[in-house]
């Protein structure tokens, strides 16, 4: 059976239980038509960064699938007509991985800064810096200020 | 003292090698975030590879993860 990948989204408004309702819910949709769930992880409610159906966050579920592609059909079509789920996504994987995602690991390592990976790439930098311009006049030095501190 | 004459356009560039080549390179996935944004501008585009030195494959790669990302909310189309 293929392997799958799953994400969806849920609305910001429902509880963390609800959520995991939810989830059960698209669990027995996958197992009554023949496939099997494997790892589940639940990112918490998340910051978007643009508003999908007028939400600024949602809930983020994943699953790991292994199912025939009418179950993950149905489920999806089950998800589209749900109000609770805002989007979905599911990809085709030649394996699953079982570890838990960087999700979950960004999460454990907050508050640790010691391995923040090598930096970004600067660019193309152009060359030698030329030699800068002239500054222009500076104004006069009043002496009353360059002479004060001392009384 | 430069090793190349001491002439101002004799300024060798490095040649960079792709960040995901090599032993214990990062692996692309749309969930990494935090490494999906080193490889946008500050306006949310994705850079170029001639910039970021991403092999072609890789950049292809790159481009369907951050592509991923954006669609899930993860990370923005655009960033004014």
């Amino acid at each position: 059976m293929p392997l799958y990948e799953h994400v969806f989204l849920a609305r910001q408004d429902i509880t963390a239980q609800q959520n995991s309702a939810l989830q059960k819910q698209f669990q027995t949709i996958i197992e009554e038509n023949g496939g099997q769930i494997g790892k589940t992880e639940y990112w918490g409610v998340k910051g978007l960064n643009y508003r999908i159906r007028k939400n600024r966050k949602a809930h983020f579920s994943l699953m790991n699938i292994n199912a025939p592609y009418e179950a993950v059909a149905e489920m999806e079509r089950q998800m589209s007509l749900s109000s609770d789920v805002l989007r979905f996504l599911t990809i085709r994987v030649d394996e699953l991985d079982d570890k838990p995602s960087a999700m979950m690991k960004r999460a454990d390592e907050r508050g640790d800064r010691g391995d923040r990976g090598d930096r970004g790439d600067r660019g193309d930098r152009r060359g030698p810096r030329r030699d800068r311009g002239d500054r222009g006049d500076r104004p006069a030095r009043s002496d009353n200020q360059s002479e004060g501190g001392n009384e | 003292m430069n090793p190349h004459g001491g002439q101002r356009r004799t300024f060798q560039r490095r040649r960079k090698t792709c960040p995901f080549s090599g032993d214990n390179a990062p692996v692309i996935d749309y969930k990494d975030v935090k490494l999906l944004l080193r490889f946008t501008s500050e306006r949310g585009k994705i850079v170029p590879s001639r910039i970021t030195a991403v092999s072609a494959k890789k950049q292809r790669e790159l481009a369907k993860a951050i592509k991923r990302a954006r669609f899930l909310g993860l990370m923005p189309y655009i960033l004014k």
